[in-house]
Formats: structure tokens, sequence, C-alpha cells
């Protein structure tokens, strides 16, 4: 088996991150090398087509589409304001008149012979790329955006939702099993973490304008209720709402993991870029919290393949031990037959609760130290 | 003539490679797999291919890679004659479709492209209740691969079609992968050619196809699949991570994975001059295969999977559909969030039954929607005017029927993790026959290892090796089933059955299974109200097959009488449970 357990998500005191800023299409670059950046920074900046009208002139005016022509007012390449009239036909000797208008501001891209339809394409609308982490323009990719070079903090939560922001970060409980109980309104454009939220103050955090929440579990009927809608395929960070939510362990009633939290409460008050997107499978994308400081450690390295050897640390990720940690202290090579009946290749996990447990490895996270 | 081939899979989440050897006879020697890495941070598929590769040399001693080359032909005892790929890595190969009719050229376009292994990211009619700018807005937001522009027939009015390709010029959609031009297979009427290519050409790379629709009678699918393939290959591929180096290697073309497996289940069904349905449910989604009166069919629920996807079969099926599954109390809580912890840690198996049962709870309803999907697709033509005999005249349809009769399938073939590798065969026997509830008489097979796609490209170049193989490695056989079609009171005779000795009678309300490894002839006599397909009481004679679950006789009714009260409900699963010998959670074993 070439992955038979599931590698651990990087929580890390310091670390060096390059973040590739890049807009969706060509455009302008804003910012020169060896700049210094805030999240707020735009670093590139590029013009998106504007969306396109049809307009059924043919229809309106009672014409086919190869008679339109005489009844224009406006040719291909035109501009026109909302609401102008483009074309018109009189009819019963001048008694009645139609006219076709502009539903929007724009320029006419195309007129149809065959349909009738006018096509009338919006102005460009310019798109801001934002750094959207504070740190130094390293390379710049032209007519594309940068790679923007950071120190600091980096945690990886395992799901959320809700698209990149930022904000003080502010933790708001005394331990990591503690739920958000109160949200002041001076909490208002921070990043705030707790142990668990429930719904009442995920509604109260947007209401003050939290930027962003970070907990250890959440109840599906929580998140459910505060999207509207349940999460079908998981894919998210383009959803419509007041704050970005990441979950660091799972479902449930889940503590935040004693090692992200002490990392949060060592940079309580500093400054954090946030982002809930998330895709798993193949390529997969996490959550992430980066809290840049100035501290300088030896820098993490993300380790793309780790081991699960006798005396690593675990978490098991899966029923009937689920969020409980401990040490793996054997490592059988035979494949064992589980209660579903199912051969797996298993570890023996001492759990920190001083059960002696077999987990299939499979359902074993990894704990870097 | 080729002694050993390697055929690759190169899927969403797993790269799978395996390795066939001729030792007088074809036979699978061995299977390595890797993780995919066409996405970042590998951005390259070749990774994770040779992973696999290096596995399977590993596992069966042979070299087959020098460096990064493969080794070919093979000599010595190295290397491989062979080398075959295909693929679904990175999402598949992704389409818009576009049709004047919904229900007509729209439908025929989407079973084009469905049939030519891509997943549909949207379909588009003019009558699809939605606006023009929203139609607009949505082909913005939307990166396929390739756009199937049909609609008319040849020598109709062309301004229908000509509108849409007006909409599609104003939409501008970008493509996935790369920068050139995103391809659109015209397949419209003919008469409308020149004014397509007009609007389009500047801004598309435009290919001009027959109609798919030349006639309202007539479906010409053939065509508009071809210029699919060929254009998967020659633009989808070479833009995808990696592939230009997997072009290469390769001894013959890539495929797309369910074209790949579409090839297998026509040559199946071929070669048993019957109906044949097939499903391989994956992570994210699941893919049903039909033959049915010589017609195939493909189609795939894009959202509907059991790691990537499960939440969505919990929001499309309800979470009281996935509890009537299971034979004991759970809290709809705790489904909600296992499935959503499976869902963020998709790698995860079930340890405890309690837990796998879960799953293949919602196994069984990801199924059932997918066969309903299935359904809605694989059918008649709509609209079209037909000669009726007197017996039509009492029946009023106007085409659009589905193909898919449960009564009438001859065999059940299922492919992906939950089914090929459930603990229990029985659990994956039972998990198709209560999501599908096929009615007289069917065979039942699971794929050993997922090895539908290896063969189905096998197949484009050597069909008997692919069905050789097919039969002695990959099918696994389950067993028959006899489930008479209707309903009478629990407890009354539903069918007696008699064989080389008399298997006796089974009772309305019950599932029993008996022991059958081999082929055996069965006279099947059921109750007067309940029909086994040759009409309500009538005796049939069946030849039937064995396999490592049996004979199993489903007397629940079809469709399924489920009880609705609780307690029965539970207790009616429980003795289903138990005539399949299968634990139950808090069983002593």
């Amino acid at each position: 088996m070439s992955q038979a357990y599931t590698p651990g998500l990087t929580i890390t005191p310091y670390a060096k991150l390059k973040k590739i800023r890049k807009l969706p299409i060509k455009g302008e670059v804003l910012v020169g090398i060896g700049e210094w950046v805030k999240p707020e920074s735009i670093v590139a900046r590029a013009f998106l087509p504007g969306p396109a009208h049809i307009v059924k002139a043919g229809e309106i005016l009672g014409v086919a589409g190869e008679d339109l022509e005489k009844h224009l007012l406006k040719k291909v390449g035109d501009k026109v304001e909302e609401n102008e009239v483009i074309a018109s036909s009189t009819s019963f000797f001048g008694l009645s008149k139609k006219f076709v208008r502009s539903p929007i501001m724009g320029t006419i891209e195309n007129i149809s012979p065959i349909t009738g339809n006018i096509t009338i394409r919006e102005e460009p609308k310019p798109l801001l790329l934002p750094a959207y982490v504070e740190g130094e323009v390293v390379e710049i990719l032209p007519n594309e955006g940068v790679v923007i070079e950071t120190k600091g903090a980096f945690l990886q939560g395992i799901f959320g939702v809700g698209g990149e922001r930022w904000g003080q970060l502010k933790v708001v409980v005394s331990s990591p099993a503690e739920p958000i109980r109160e949200i002041k309104e001076e909490l208002k454009g921070c990043v705030i973490v707790g142990g668990t939220i429930d719904g009442e103050m995920l509604r109260r955090a947007a209401e003050v304008g939290v930027k962003g929440v970070v907990v250890g579990g959440i109840f599906d009927e929580v998140l459910r209720d505060f999207l509207g809608y349940d999460i079908g395929v998981a894919i998210t960070g383009q959803e419509d709402i007041p704050l970005t939510l990441i979950i660091m362990e799972g479902f449930g009633e889940l503590p935040i993991s004693q090692r992200a939290f002490n990392l949060f409460k060592r940079f309580d008050g500093f400054l954090a870029s946030i982002n809930g997107a998330t895709q798993i499978r193949a390529g997969v994308m996490r959550p992430e919290i980066i809290i840049p400081h100035k501290e300088e450690m030896p820098a993490f390295e993300v380790k793309l393949m780790n081991q699960l050897l006798e005396g690593t640390r675990v978490r098991v990720i899966r029923e009937p031990y689920f969020g409980l940690l401990g040490k793996v202290v054997a490592l059988p090579p035979e494949p064992r037959i589980l209660e579903t009946g199912a051969k797996a290749r298993v570890a023996e996990v001492l759990l920190d609760n001083g059960e002696r447990v077999i987990v299939p490895r499979a359902n074993l996270e990894i704990i870097v130290d | 003539m080729a002694k050993a081939i390697l055929a690759v899979d190169c899927g969403s989440t797993t790269t799978k490679a395996i390795l066939f050897s001729d030792e007088g006879g074809w036979h699978l020697v061995s299977r390595g797999e890797a993780p995919t890495t066409v996405e970042a941070p590998f951005d390259n598929v070749m990774l994770g291919l040779y992973n696999a590769v290096r596995e399977l040399e590993e596992l069966t001693g042979r070299e087959m890679l020098k460096g990064d080359s493969f080794l070919i032909p093979s000599m010595n005892g190295k290397g491989v004659d062979l080398f075959l790929a295909t693929s679904s890595a990175g999402g598949g190969l992704q389409m818009l479709v576009m049709g004047v009719v919904k229900t007509m050229t729209a439908e025929s376009a989407h079973r084009a492209a469905l049939g030519a292994g891509a997943i549909v990211v949207d379909c588009i009619a003019l009558d699809d209740g939605r606006e023009d700018f929203q139609r607009i807005q949505r082909i913005r937001e939307i990166r396929p691969d390739i756009i199937l522009l049909a609609g008319g027939t040849d020598g109709g009015t062309i301004t229908h079609v000509v509108s849409l390709a007006e909409m599609l010029s104003a939409a501008e959609p970008r493509a996935r992968l790369g920068n050139l031009p995103i391809p659109v297979i015209y397949a419209g009427n003919r008469d409308a050619r020149e004014e397509v290519k007009r609007i389009l050409g500047d801004k598309f790379s435009v290919i001009i196809t027959e109609n798919i629709r030349p006639r309202l009678e007539v479906e010409n699918l053939a065509p508009a699949r071809e210029a699919i393939h060929e254009l998967f290959l020659q633009h989808v591929m070479r833009q995808a991570p990696g592939y230009n180096f997997l072009m290469e290697a390769t001894t013959h073309p890539i495929m797309s994975t369910p074209n790949a497996v579409g090839l297998m289940v026509q040559l199946l069904a071929k070669e048993l001059g019957g109906n044949v349905l097939a499903v391989d449910i994956g992570g994210a989604t699941t893919d049903v295969f039909s033959v049915f009166s010589q017609t195939y069919n493909r189609t795939v629920s894009a959202n509907l999977g059991m790691s990537y996807s499960i939440c969505n079969v919990m929001v499309e099926a309800t979470i009281p559909l996935i509890q009537r599954w299971l034979p004991f109390d759970v809290d709809p809580k705790e489904i909600k969030n296992a499935l959503r912890n499976k869902m963020i840690r998709p790698t995860t198996i079930p340890q405890t039954l309690k837990d796998l049962y879960i799953e293949q709870a919602v196994a069984r309803e990801a199924l059932r929607l997918a066969l309903e999907h299935h359904k809605s697709l694989a059918r008649s033509l709509v609209g079209v005017q037909r000669e009726r005999t007197v017996g039509d005249l009492f029946v009023q349809t106007t085409g659009g029927e589905t193909l898919i009769d449960m009564s009438k399938v001859d065999m059940i073939i299922g492919s992906g993790g939950v089914l090929s590798h459930a603990p229990n065969r029985a659990q994956a026997a039972l998990m198709m026959i209560d999501a599908f509830q096929p009615a007289g008489t069917t065979y039942l097979a699971v794929d050993s290892i997922f090895m539908m796609p290896h063969l189905g490209v096998l197949s484009s170049v050597l069909p008997d090796v692919a069905e050789e193989i097919f039969w002695r490695d990959c099918v696994v056989p389950l067993g028959s089933l006899i489930a008479p079609i209707g309903s009478i009171k629990e407890g009354e005779v539903a069918v007696s059955i008699e064989g080389k000795e008399n298997l006796g009678e089974v009772r309305f309300g019950e599932v029993r299974v008996f022991p059958l490894k081999e082929e055996g002839e069965f006279i099947i006599k059921p109750h007067r109200a309940l029909d086994l397909g040759e009409g309500k009481g009538k005796e049939v004679v069946r030849k039937l097959r064995g396999g490592l679950v049996g004979l199993i006789v489903d007397c629940r009714g079809r469709p399924l009488q489920i009880p609705s009260q609780e307690e029965k409900r539970k207790e009616w699963l429980r003795r289903t449970y138990q005539a399949f010998s299968l634990p139950l959670p808090g069983d002593t074993r």
C-alpha cells in the first residue's frame, strides 16, 4: 500500500510561505519586486469583459431579422446609454410607433440578421487583486500577478466556508474546549478563536462584523442554519456570507487541538490572513490561517509524505475513537480483520486516556511536532 | 504477439496500474496504485503514474521502467508489449451542451456527450425555464473543455440554433485548461453551419459534424461522439499537466475512463446477448451504463459519490431515506456529523459495523438516485410520431419512455470501492438489490478490483484478450436473483422453486438465500398475483448461474414493501440481514 494513513495538517509557529497571487485573466501588475505589501494592498488589476445582454429587437418591433437593418438607429460598435432607443418602427401610417431601448449602458456588439437579436455588452469591469497577506513581493509574473513571501505561523484547518479575509487575531476563550459564549462590539473586524460555536453566537459574530471565526468543531446543523442550505460537495470558498468560518478538527463537539490553541494564544493580537476555501480530492486544498511575525526560527518544511512509525503521535479520525489522541506503539505488518469483517493494515495506539486500541492506519492522522 | 500488457487508469484520486500476462492464457498478474498527481502541488500526471508502476514492479518483480522511460517491447522477462491508459483525472472531460428544445435536440446532445465519457456541467436549451441573461451568466461561470451545440432538423428553421450561437458568443466562456480557444462542436441544422461559423469563428475553435437530429425521429449520435473523442485527445489531454508525456509513452491512444468502461459493457452485452446494467460508484461521481435492446446509454451523476460528494447524497436523498436502510437506532444528528466527517477525511474506512452500515445505507441511496437519473436520460425519442398498433391505442404515449425495465435486465455488474471492497460479498449483492430493485430473474456480479477501464481500453486493441481476462479475473459472480413483481399478503406463499432438488417455497415478505455455485435449471412458480416477467401467476423455467452468495429469492415485493412502522421496519431489515448471514451490530461473532 502506498499510503494507508492521512498526513496531518500543518500547524507550525514558523514557515516561509510563498503566496502566488494571480489574476484570472491577463492584466497589469501594480507593484515592484522588493515592495512590502499589506493584505489590502492592490497588487494587480484586470478588466473583465462586461456581461452581455441580448435584446430581441426583431420580436419587439414585429419584423423579421433580415428586415431589422432599416429600423436600426445604431450600428455595431456604437456606445449606448441605458434606456436609449436603438431601433424603432412605425406602422398604420405613423399612428403606431414601436421602440427598442437598451436595457443597459454599453456597446453594441452584434446585430443578427437571422434572429433579429441585438447583443449589447456592458463596459469592462475592473478586477482588483489584493495582496491578501502581509509580506514582500519576490517575483513578478508579467501581466498575471506576483509572488509574495511572508514569514510567520501557518495553520491548516480541516474544513471552511467563506473566502480570503484578514483581521486582528483574538482568542476569546480560555481553554481549547470552551465554547464561544460572548462576542463584544470591539471584536468588529477581528478573527476570533474559540473551542466551539453555536448558531446564536455565529449570527452574533456576523452582526458585530467579525471577519473570521476559527473553532475546533461545529455541529452540521449550525453550519446549515448559518449558510441557509446544506453543503453537498466539498468545494467551498465562494459562499456569500459575511465572515469566513474555519473548522480545525471536524464536525461534532470537538475541541481545538492544544497545539493549535497554544499557537493562537501566542500570537493573540497579531494580524491574521485567513481563507476558508476547501477542496477535498486529489490536490486537496484546506482552509488556512497565516499569521505573519518577525520572530526568526528554523523554517518548517511541509512534508508531503509523512511516515507512520512506532512512537509517532497520532489522532484517530474516525469512530469509535474519533478525535482521541495517542501514540503508535506497534505496527503489525499483517492485515487484521476489523469488526466490519474487512481486512486492513492497522496500528496499535496507546491513547492519552491510557487505553490501548487497534485502529486501521487509514483512520490515523499524524501530528507533526 | 503481445505477452505482457501494462494498463493504467489515472483516476481523479488514485492512479491504478495493472499488469496482464499471457502464460498459456491471459490473466491479471497484479495491481499497483498511487495518489494521482495531476493537480497542485505536483501538476504532473506522470509522477503518480510512475509511483503506481513502481509499486507494480515491486509486487511482480518485473522491471517495466528504466528511469522515466517504459521498456517496450518486452524482452527477457522485462518490459511490456502494450502500454495503454485511460484517464478521468482532473475532473475528467467537462462539457457544456446546448440544444433548442430541452427534450429533443438538447437531450440528444446530452446523450452524445455522456456516451462519449463526458461530465455534462450544464445543458442549455431555449425552453429550460431560464432567461437569456441567466443563461449567459451561467455559461460565463462554467469553464468547459468542449461545447456541443445542436438544434434544428436539417432543412428546418435556423433562427433558434443561431440564437444559441449568439448567446454563446455573448457569454465568451473561458477554457478550464490552457489558453487555447474552446472547441465548439456544431451538430445542428446543416443550413445554419455558415452562420454559426461566422458568429463563433473568432472566439472559438468551431468543428462541424453531422446533425445529431437530422430528422425528428432520427438520432445520429455517432459523428458527434467521434468528434468528442478526437478533441478529448487532441485538445483537452494536451492541455492537462503531464499528458503530453503520457500520450507519447502509450502505445495506443488514451481513452476517457467512462468511455473505456462503456466499451467493456457493450462487449459484455454482445457476448451475453441480453440486457446489461453496470454501475461504478466512486468517491465523487456515480456512472451508470446500460445496454437495453442493443441500445447503449451512459449517464454520470456528477455529485453522487461516497466520499467527496457523500454529503450531496445526504442532501438529495434526505436523512429519513438513508435511515430506512439501518436495522438499528441512530440519531439523525449522528449520521449527519459522521457523513460530514467522511467528506472532509475521505480516505478513512469504517471500523465498526454500525459505521459500515451507515455508509452502505448511503450507497443504496446514491445508487437509487443514479439509476433514476439514468432512467430519465436513457429513453426513447420524445415528440416522435409513431405508427400504432391496435394494442397501442389504449396506451397514450408520445415517446420519451425510459428504455430501462428492471424486470428485463439480465445482468447487473457493480464496481467502485463500496461494492468491490465490501467486507462481505453478500453486502454488495444486497446493496444493489435494495437500490435497483431488479425483478424477475437477474444475475449479479461485482468488478473484483475496478478493472473495467483497463479492460475497456484493451478491448479497443485486443477484444478477445479483454474478454478472456474479464471472465477470468474481473467478474466476481455473486449469484442469481429471483424477485417476483407485485404484492400479496405477508406470509402467503410467493414462489415455489424446483431445481435438481426441490428448494421449496418462499413466503411473501421473506428473503431466502440458497447455496448455488454452478449453473442450474430451475422451475419457478409464482403466486397467481405475482409476476416473474411472463405474466401474473405464470411459471418460468430459467437457467440460473450461482456465485459466492448463491441463489437469492427476494419476496419482499416489487416495488419493495418497506414497513412504515419503525419497529417493524427494523425487524424486517434484521430478518433480511440474517437471511444473507450478515452480522448485526451487537451480535457476538
